[in-house]
Order: structure tokens, then sequence, then C-alpha cells
């Protein structure tokens, strides 16, 4: 049962490995807790699952797995690890779960390592008495689990409530995959910190300076290091109006994220495609506009550069001068947009729209081929890839 | 090992889930890893551990500047060099200059201590993984004394992160994790019941209204914690507020008394003030 529970999780999409699955087992084998399901499953979780965001996956899968779980732990004093064990053994194991013990490093290992961490908590806590290789009729008493396994009993009251606490799904709005929160956007915007040792020489290199201070017989021969500082520069273009509207509040927690992450972070709304003017006041919009030109001029090429929006409009606002919805165009987006990627060779494009509505699309496409296909899903796991490229 | 269980103490409201994992860390020995929102509890959990399990606390409160190291210990070499040009004895027995960090205090007790690493994500990336061995094995090498220190008791280590940096898998794969989750209302009722023991139930029940309500306000740079509702309690019963002034006919219509303690930031009250506003204009 903990075996296939073990591979249900990681086909469930959780990184659980070996390690953390033995200690798991560890903690069964001290039977320290007379345990019933719902502490069973606060235990697994806390060896088991090491983010929060992967909570709620780690429900489903519990609650898929554990269904009637009550029913299947039998009456109050059964011995799951020996259950279990014994079980796993007789039964064997079918050819689909062995290629998969193979795949995860082989049943040797994974029993090796179980082997020998019971032997040393053996020998810490029994003082080396002599289970190992006692053998017996449990296939498994050679290992020197505890025998007496753990209790699963039925105390308390919670088995009458009516939600499972994974039933509940409380965890449900922290999942990567789906929702992007102020929290979990500064984690992938961090990915973009970059230590590099740049600038003046700012702060004492003690080793050196003694080391130095040494071979010059003593005197003081004081060595500087520069200084670590953040040394990321970010040109951020956040998409305004129109069909951003229902995003907007997103690229809002986007924007406040980074601001408090950067010594170096210029932002600038457009709407739609980017053109020959850009604002950073929305209400002033028509009044105050940054000429793109100039901002080409004044931002070094080592700026970083993210576009926001969803780029969802009519082709012709991308391929055609005169194409904008707002003012006449010059020139094509399409045009500024490879000036910007001509100057700013690390740039990414962050797109709100849910990914499957991206193929159709057509503007979506035609950004994204202008992008070079650097364009990514504003969820945090398409916020880590954008990172990734850009760093 | 210790056959007591962490359950809480009597300040400190302690849900199953979180017992759970403190306890599976108790039991094995390995580092615990708590995660939460700001306020939830997370760097006093270590303190009442020790209170509750009845053993000593170490503290190693971690800032961008601090090196694994320094948990270590630490080479006073200016002491030295100053000593050297003074002509001071001391300068021969480099001993004289090694400066004990937390985890060393820790592992020469001889009792089990209960060490909190606090806000581990503040500090360098590199940090978690330079503590791997040390936290693992519970012990370390003093490369200028030649000695292996080894812990008597492998201490109770309660880590904390507010989640400012990603750790790395390695790290994580030693620890036991928990993320302390906002507590809801039924929790809450016991927290406060922790701190003003006999609260008017009419009160707190009208003030965690509005506290939840104020949670909600989609938009808030920075949502009230239980640190500020706890702050807020203290104001509203230094200053008598009866709970009627905090009812929700009233809290449409106004900021709810005091609010300076529930919203710290002025772009927050702001927010909340329009909202207000735009309430009473859709009432009319
Ligand atoms: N479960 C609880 N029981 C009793 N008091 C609590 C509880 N949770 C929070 N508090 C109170 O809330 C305040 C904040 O707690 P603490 O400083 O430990 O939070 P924290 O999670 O470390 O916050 P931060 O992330 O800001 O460091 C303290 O005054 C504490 O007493
Ligand atoms: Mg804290």
């Amino acid at each position: 049962m903990l075996v296939s529970f073990f591979f249900a999780l990681r086909e469930g999409g959780l990184k659980v490995s070996i390690t953390e699955f033995l200690t798991l087992l560890e903690l069964l084998k001290k039977r320290v807790i007379c345990f019933d399901v719902e502490e069973y499953y606060y235990l697994a979780r806390a060896c088991l699952v090491k983010d929060e965001a992967l909570y709620d996956r780690f429900d489903r899968v519990f609650s898929a797995h554990f269904k009637g779980i009550e029913q299947s732990f039998g009456p109050a004093g059964a011995d799951l690890p020996e259950d279990w064990l014994r079980k796993q053994f007789e039964l064997g194991l079918s050819e689909e779960e062995k290629a998969r013990i193979q795949a995860l490093g082989g049943w040797e290992i994974l029993m090796e390592t179980l082997k020998k961490r019971l032997e040393e908590q053996h020998e810490r806590h029994q003082g080396g008495d002599k289970w190992i290789g006692t053998g017996g009729t449990s296939p498994f008493g050679a290992y020197g689990y505890n025998p007496e396994g753990i209790r699963i009993g039925q105390q308390g009251s919670r088995h009458r409530r009516a939600v499972k606490v994974w039933d509940k799904r409380e965890f449900r709005n922290l999942d990567a995959s789906l929702e992007l929160g102020t929290r979990n956007l500064k984690v992938a915007l961090r990915r973009l910190r970059r230590f590099a040792r740049e600038g003046a020489a700012e702060e004492l290199d003690l080793p050196d300076t003694i080391e130095s201070t040494a071979k010059n017989a003593g005197l003081l021969d004081i060595k500087m290091v520069p200084e670590r500082h953040n040394a990321t520069k970010v040109l951020l273009f956040l998409d305004i109006g129109g069909s951003m509207d229902d995003h907007v509040r997103v690229c809002e927690e986007l924007f406040s994220a980074a601001s408090s992450e950067f010594k170096h972070l210029e932002y600038f709304y457009f709407h739609n495609c980017v053109y020959e003017g850009v604002w950073k006041d929305n209400k002033r919009r028509h009044l105050h506009r940054t000429s793109t030109m100039d901002l080409l001029h004044k931002y070094s090429a080592d700026y970083k550069l993210i576009l926001v929006g969803d780029a969802t409009m009519s082709p012709y606002e991308i391929h055609y001068p005169g194409g904008s919805v707002e003012h006449w165009n010059e020139e094509a987006g399409s045009t500024w947009m490879k000036r910007l990627l001509d100057t700013y060779h690390k740039a990414i494009w962050l797109n709100p729209e849910p990914v499957n509505r991206w193929p159709y699309t057509p503007s979506i496409q035609m950004m994204s081929e202008l992008m070079e296909q650097r364009m990514f899903p504003l969820t945090v796991n398409g916020l880590e890839q954008g990172m990734r490229e850009l760093s | 090992m210790s056959d007591k269980r962490f359950t809480g103490t009597d300040c400190y409201v302690a849900t199953e889930d979180l017992t759970t994992a403190v306890n599976a860390a108790v039991t094995l020995g390995r580092p615990i890893l708590i995660k939460g929102e700001p306020g939830t509890g997370k760097t006093q959990l270590a303190q009442e551990i020790a209170r509750g399990l009845d053993k000593p606390l170490l503290q190693w409160h971690v800032k961008s500047t601090t090196k694994a190291q320094q948990g270590l210990y630490e080479y006073d070499a200016v002491a030295r060099l100053r000593d050297s040009q003074l002509g001071d004895e001391r300068v021969h027995d480099i001993a004289n200059y090694i400066v004990k960090g937390p985890l060393w205090e820790a592992f020469e007790l001889d009792k089990q201590a209960v060490l909190l690493i606090d806000e581990i994500d503040k500090a360098d990336i590199e940090f978690p993984n330079d503590l791997l061995r040390e936290l693992d094995r519970m012990e370390f090498y003093v490369y200028e004394t030649h000695q292996t220190i080894v812990a008597k008791h492998r201490p109770i280590i309660v880590i904390t992160s507010n989640n400012e940096k990603e750790l790395p898998d390695a790290f994580l794969r030693r620890c036991f994790f928990h993320y302390i989750r906002f507590p809801d209302k039924e929790t809450m009722v016991d927290i406060v019941e922790v701190h003003y023991p006999g609260l008017k139930k009419e009160l707190l029940s009208e003030a965690l209204n509005v506290f939840y309500g104020l949670r909600e306000v989609p938009g808030l740079k920075k949502k009230p914690s239980t640190a500020e509702l706890l702050d807020w309690l203290k104001l509203l019963l230094a200053e008598d507020v009866p709970p009627e002034a905090l009812s929700s006919d009233d809290r449409r219509k106004t900021l709810p008394p005091l609010h300076g303690a529930l919203l710290k930031n002025e772009q927050d009250v702001h927010l909340f003030e329009r909202l207000i506003f735009l309430n009473q204009r859709n009432a009319r």
C-alpha cells in the first residue's frame, strides 16, 4: 500500500525521493505515534512535500489513493508495516512496478538503503540486539524492523467528520500551475538576481588583508573587494487597457513584486503592441509619452526586457503602419518590436492568456514568432521558465 | 530520545498538522522547515517548543550578510592582528580567537537543545547548501585547532523562511516541512484567548468579522496578520471600544476604529477609503 502510494505521488507529479520515503518508513517504524489516518496524512505530508504549492497536488493524490482507507486499515491495532511488507513480498510486484522500481535505481538499492537505515536505527536504540539475521517466518524479519509495528487506531472523533482534511483542498490556491500571487512572483523574480561582482572596491577583504599584512612583515596592508550587489537591470513593459483589463491586476502584482526586487527597474505601459511611444502614468498617457527611440538609447543593452501582455489583437496592429487602434503609427508594431529585440538580447514576453488558447489566436502566434518563441504563460511556472531564459 | 510530545503551550496555539510535523522532527532528530505568511507564529514556534519540551533554546537570526560558517564558529582575525601588534601573549594560541557560533553551542550542551535558524531565506543562495553536512551528521571540523565538534545530543533544529528565495532540493530533502496556514476563525479565537484571556465574546466576534473582511479586500499591499489583530485588540480594549462600534452596518460607512493598527500602509488606507466611498454611493 505504501509503495503504491509512493508511485502514485510520483505519477501525480511530486518528485518524492527515496530518501524522503525512507524517512517516512523510519517514522512509522518508530511507532512513537499511536496514530490515525489524519495524523498519517500530516506525517506523510511533512516528510514528502517540501513546497506548499504542491500541497494541493498531494491532497488530490492522497484522496484518490486512500479512498475508504479506514476500512482497509482494519481493526484497531493492526500492524501496518508488517502487514505491508509481508504483503508486498508475498504478492510480489507486477511487471510494471518492477520496471518502475528499476527506473528508480532498483529494488535492491531501495531495500538495501532501507535495511541500512533500520540497522543503524536498531543499533542506536536497541543496543545491538539480535534482530538482524534472525529471519524467521517474516521475510523481512531479517531487516530488523520493529515487529510490534504501528498501531493504527480509530480513536478520536475526527473519523466522524464529514469531510477529510485532504478533501477540503485548502491549499488549492497555492498551486503554482494555477494561481499567480505576489508571494509566488517574488520567488520567481528572484531568479533574476545575479550577484555579479561589479563596480568599485567597497568592502574590506579581511582574509586577504591579513595574508598581505603577514607577508608585509606585519605592516598593515589593506585589501578591498567589490561589494556584492544585485546587478540585474530590467525594463518592464506592461500592456494596459482593452482586452488586457482582466489581467491588469495580475500585472499589477507582477509589477509590485518586481519593483522591490531590482536596483534598476524601469517600467513603461503600452497598449497591445509597442509603437513609437510608451508612457509611465496611465492616467496621463495622452499627455506624457516617452519616445521609444529615446528609450532605446537611454537604457543600455545589458538591460533585460520583459513584456507583459495578452498579445490578443488584430494582426494589423502588429504588421501594418497605421494599424494601431488608438493612433496613427508611422511604422508597424513589428518594426518597433524588432528594434527593441535587436537592442535587448535578453528578452521575454509573459502572456496571461491560458496557453491552450494561444494556437487559436493568430496575433499571439505572430508575436511569439517575433519574440523567437520566448513567450511564456503568466503563471509561476511560466515565469520560472522565462527567468531561466533571461539569466 | 524524548518521550514528551509537543502539543503547543499555554501561550501558543499549535494545530494538529503542526504538532505532528514538529514531533516527527523531534523523533528523528532532523531539522524542520517552517514557512507561512508573516505573523503566523513561525519564529515563536521554536521558543514554544523549547518551553513545551523543557529544553534550552539557542537562536540564530539570519541576515543577508550571514555566512553559514558563522553558525559554526568564527576566527576573530582582527583581534589577533591587534594583539600581535600590541605584543599580547594570547596571540600564540589561536584558540583564543575562535568564537563559537550557535550550532557549536548547541552541539556541546549536555542536554538536547532547540536551535532556531530564523529567516534562512534572507541569506545567500549558497547558505543552506553550506550547512548540509552539519545538519545531516551534526558535526563539523575546526581547521584552526584541528578538532572535530560532534553534537552530544542532536538539537531540534527549527528553520523558518519567508519564501524570499527558493531553497535547494538537497537541503529540502533533509528537512521536514510545514507550511503554517493562515489561522481560520476557530483557531484565531484560541490564539486571541491565549493573549487576552476572557475577552468579551461579542467584541471578539465583531472584531474578527472586521479583520477577516479586511483580509478579503482585493489589492491590499499588506494583509493584516495575527500580530496586527493582536495589536488592534489591545487598542480596542485600552480605548474601551464597544462591540457595536464594529458592527457590520457601521463598517460599510466608515473605517473601523483605530484602523491604523490593522492597515499600516497609506496606500491600503486609501484603497479602503475608496471602497467605502463606492459602497456608500451604491447604497444610495
Ligand atoms: N499560533 C499562535 N499562538 C499564539 N500566538 C501567535 C500564534 N501565531 C502568531 N502569534 C502571535 O503573532 C505574533 C507574530 O508571531 P511571530 O513573530 O512568531 O510570526 P512570524 O511568522 O515569525 O512572522 P514574520 O514572518 O514576520 O517573522 C506574535 O506576537 C505571536 O505571539
Ligand atoms: Mg519571524
